[in-house]
């Protein structure tokens, strides 16, 4: 099983009630092509930053799952056969994950390294020696 | 002695002047100032994963016409920069970016 992330626009003269009714029917897509969701999140209406057909707005979908490529497959072929879906992109998230977790733990393992590290000591310089110089009256207000 | 360099966060921002290899004073006995050393935004900040959909940070290393400024203004390392490249055009796909900002 691998982790996706599928993002879609709808397009923004849809009621708030026919979208909810869009995003269940898409997760029962994902459901039943053998995938787990994770995560929804709808993210509101916003301005596109170009123009889409004829559309400058629309409402964005977010959807995490896991699955197979399969199921991104079928939720692909679903979203492009429905009109009120201008727009969709599906990223798959599993491989970056697993990265950034060994980066965490990279850091981790060299923070452990050295236990005491230096507050990045600033050396007491010279400027010392020239400040009184530069020193002036204070300002009488 | 070289002044304070304060690794700021803000190192990235484009700036017109010279390089900052010679980051000392220019020479002479002018007026001296020192070069920001510029670091790569997200090693700075421990930013493992660019995510596409954070236009607010992605924004920054976008110019105004939408292109995708180079590592030499803004310091972001070389796997960074890759990252962000990625993420910027999954961004423009999905509308959250401009292929091309209108004039």
């Amino acid at each position: 099983m691998r982790k996706y992330e599928i993002i879609f626009i709808v397009r923004p003269d849809m009621e708030e009630e026919e979208l909810g009714k869009l995003v269940t029917q898409m997760e029962g897509v994902v459901t039943g092509a053998g995938g787990k969701m994770e995560k929804v999140d709808r993210m509101g209406r916003r301005r596109l930053a170009y123009r889409v057909g004829r559309f400058q707005d629309g409402h964005y979908v977010l959807f995490v799952l896991e699955g197979t490529g399969d199921t991104v497959k079928e939720l692909e072929r679903r979203l492009g056969v429905t009109d009120s879906v201008i727009k969709f992109l599906a990223v798959r998230m599993d491989e970056e994950l697993k990265r950034a977790e060994k980066y965490k733990a990279q850091r981790a393992a060299r923070e452990a390294k050295r236990p005491k590290a230096k507050p990045a000591a600033p050396s007491p310089s010279p400027v010392a020696a020239t400040a009184p110089q530069l020193e002036e009256q204070p300002p009488q207000a | 002695m070289p002044a304070p360099r304060g690794n700021s966060r803000n190192a990235g921002r484009p700036s017109s002047g010279p390089r900052r290899e010679g980051g000392g004073p220019p020479g002479g006995p002018r007026k001296q100032y020192f070069r920001r050393r510029k670091v790569c935004k997200f090693c700075d900040e421990k930013i493992d994963i660019i995510d596409y959909k954070d236009i607010k940070l992605i924004g920054q290393f976008v110019a105004e016409r939408g292109k995708i400024l180079p590592r030499r203004l803004t310091g972001t390392c070389s796997a960074h920069q890759h990252a962000l490249t990625t993420a910027i055009k999954r961004a423009r796909n999905i509308a959250l970016l401009p292929f091309a900002a209108a004039v």
